[in-house]
């Protein structure tokens, strides 16, 4: 199924076409090859550090009062984020479809960290695109790349944000077609993208209802919005109620902010149709936000068949509400969330008291915050 | 018959190609694009194309991207595009094609846009991100008001595919001759000519045009000896334009007239 009602699809240059198909079709064939499950399981296991725990934040709990603020404890992968699931599916896959050089995209640093590890741990090599604002933003993630044996090719061009890096990635997924897999990160892009990384990443639904059972509200928040449909799809059919985060950046009347969903409307870009931060005729907008993960125009196109079902509810947290929700799980759990995980944290401080005591919260912390130390200190130096 | 069908008609009878230069709606500036166009009918271009720009054009090489991003900072929008094609229009009644993005359509709606397009004298339409597999509502609406939807084919596009781009084309099947990005500086690929014989084997009536890369009269030569119909040609023009600032119309004009010279075989 290439669409989520009329969302999705995969609106591409011609030259894309086979490739893309090629992939559609190999991913199919592997997906249920016992051989390559088994080979992806013993990786997510042994080398990703799978299962992740889901660990009861207590304190935090009693500090917000109402539900029980549960999570699942995704900063603990290796890597330090949920990015790796997919990463090493797509390598693995990559690798049996014989392709020999890998690309990718990186907003956070967090994919191109966790495709540099993949593609080192399966002996391939990985370039990276990455927008020359977030190169100088996350360093740190630029250097991890680097020892792990990646390339770093900064993106000058537009916002200088992860929305450039992917254009240039398919720009160069197009100029060497025949012999490069492009290892996308989040949850967007043509068809198979969107349902390809959303099955990578469904480990984290599935683990928690194995863990915890069906927890009464689940948050995750969503840049691309991998790690929210990942936890999302296995819950789908659950009583859960379910809460995407969009970064709220300065506020939605500021104009400065990312939240593609609560702000946007349907469009087409990276090859999809999905809901997009646009003007009146279709120039896709600058974003902003805190986080460099979720600092992105665009969504993937099952949130905007979720938004538009009213299975999920998608809602924002602004920077400053962030920088609070971070620093209070710093203090009362001691774990220091990503800025993009400090979004659904946000949320479910909202939520919480609304709850009873009796019931559960499930977050999805997407990812540690050791990438945001300058980010968080240069924030509390001027605000 | 529309007018791009009609120029072919004429191009055949005299044994010509036709030359399709590229110009990007606002790029330098809004007068200047008049100028480039007058520099193009002066210098014997058979239809143009004329680009409105996208903010994110990911099938476009830095020349592009670059004329894109200057356009959309001295505030071009559709109804300057409009008005831009109107003063055109009073100067000449060359086909003219429009080159954007599948995003710009979509979110005016593909109705009011072709509607509008149509009124203010385009007559065909090619979205480089728009999958014949998702062209349906696009391909409906445009042939209620006669637009002409140019579709591209690749070298990498198979038969079958082929079959399926030449069917659902009107005025020309574009085939990309590379595997890039506009302005691409790679030269006449032999995948590329391989391409442009398998597709003229099977297009019968519809023209075939190549475009992506090409820079010189020898490239058209090799081109047009292998039986193109028509030569589009992008990122060279704005480069003549970048260099050339002071005189465009004139550059301009000169650049498309030693294109022109190579579209007849044998000349
Ligand atoms: C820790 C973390 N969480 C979330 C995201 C957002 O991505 P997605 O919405 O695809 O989960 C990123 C992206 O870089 C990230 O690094």
């Amino acid at each position: 199924m290439s669409k989520f009602g009329d969302f999705g699809g995969a609106y591409i240059p011609e030259t894309l076409v086979p490739a893309v198909e090629e992939l559609q079709q190999e991913y199919a064939r592997f997906s249920q090859e016992s051989s390559f499950r088994s080979e992806l399981e013993s990786y997510l296991k042994d080398y990703a550090g799978r299962y992740t725990p889901i660990y009861h934040a207590k304190n935090l709990s009693k500090r917000i009062g109402g539900a029980q603020i549960h999570l699942k404890r995704e900063d603990l992968c290796h890597g330090g984020a949920h990015k790796i699931n997919n990463t090493l599916g797509q390598a693995l896959l990559a690798k049996r479809m014989g392709k020999r050089r890998i690309i990718a995209e990186t907003g956070a640093g967090q994919h191109g960290v966790a495709t540099a590890m993949a593609c080192a741990a399966l002996g391939m090599k990985a370039e990276v695109y990455m927008g020359s604002k977030d190169v100088e933003r996350q360093r740190l993630n630029v250097y991890r790349m680097k020892l792990l044996g990646a390339d770093v090719i900064p993106v000058k061009a537009g916002s200088r944000t992860l929305k450039d890096a992917i254009n240039d990635a398919i720009r160069d997924w197009i100029t060497n077609v025949n012999d490069t897999y492009y290892l996308l990160g989040s949850a967007v892009g043509p068809h198979p993208y969107p349902t390809m990384v959303r099955d990578f990443q469904s480990v984290i639904g599935e683990e928690i209802l194995e863990q915890m059972g069906v927890p009464d509200v689940a948050i995750a928040c969503v840049g691309g919005g991998s790690n929210a449909i990942g936890t999302f799809h296995p819950l789908y059919n659950k009583s859960t109620k379910l809460i995407g985060v969009e970064a709220g950046g300065s506020g939605l009347d500021s104009g400065l902010h990312s939240a593609t969903l609560s702000a946007g409307r349907p469009g087409i870009l990276h090859g999809m149709l999905s809901y997009l931060l646009q003007d009146d005729t279709g120039q896709v907008l600058e974003t902003h936000s805190i986080s460099a993960g979720l600092d992105y125009p665009g969504v993937g196109p099952e949130h905007s068949y979720y938004k538009d079902s009213g299975r999920v509810t998608y809602s924002v947290a602004t920077d400053s509400e962030v920088a609070d929700a971070f620093t209070t799980l710093c203090k009362t759990e001691g774990i220091i969330p990503a800025l993009e995980s400090a979004h659904a944290l946000a949320e479910a401080i909202k939520v919480a008291p609304t709850m009873k005591a009796s019931e559960d919260i499930i977050v999805t912390l997407s990812g540690r915050g050791d990438k945001d130390m300058d980010i968080i200190r240069r924030y509390y130096e001027q605000n | 018959m529309s007018r791009i069908d009609d120029r072919f008609a004429d191009l055949r009878q005299q044994n010509h190609r036709a030359l399709i230069p590229y110009a990007m709606a606002g790029y330098p500036d809004y007068d200047s694009t008049l100028k480039i166009v007058r520099g193009m009918v002066k210098g014997g271009a058979d239809i143009i194309e004329l680009g409105f720009p996208f903010s994110d054009p990911l099938a476009d090489g830095p020349t592009i991207q670059n004329a894109a991003t200057t356009s959309l900072n001295i505030g071009m929008t559709l109804s300057k595009y409009y008005s831009m094609l109107d003063e055109i229009r009073d100067i000449t009644d060359i086909p003219i094609i429009c080159m954007t993005y599948s995003n710009v359509a979509y979110s005016v709606g593909y109705d009011r846009f072709i509607y509008d397009m149509q009124k203010h004298g385009i007559d065909g339409i090619i979205l480089p991100d728009m999958s014949i597999d998702e062209s349906k509502e696009y391909r409906d609406i445009s042939a209620k008001y006669g637009m002409d939807t140019i579709f591209l084919a690749s070298p990498n596009s198979t038969d079958a595919r082929c079959s399926r781009i030449i069917e659902v084309s009107d005025g020309f099947l574009y085939l990309v001759a590379v595997y890039g990005t506009t302005g691409a500086q790679m030269g006449v690929q032999r995948y590329a000519i391989d391409a442009l014989l398998r597709i003229k084997g099977m297009s019968r009536d519809l023209p075939v045009g190549v475009g992506f890369g090409i820079r010189t009269g020898e490239d058209i030569k090799l081109y047009v000896k292998n039986g193109a119909d028509a030569l589009i040609v992008g990122s060279a023009i704005l480069n003549v334009v970048r260099d050339a600032p002071h005189d465009i119309e004139t550059s301009v004009s000169r650049y498309v007239d030693t294109l022109k010279r190579e579209t007849t075989e044998g000349a």
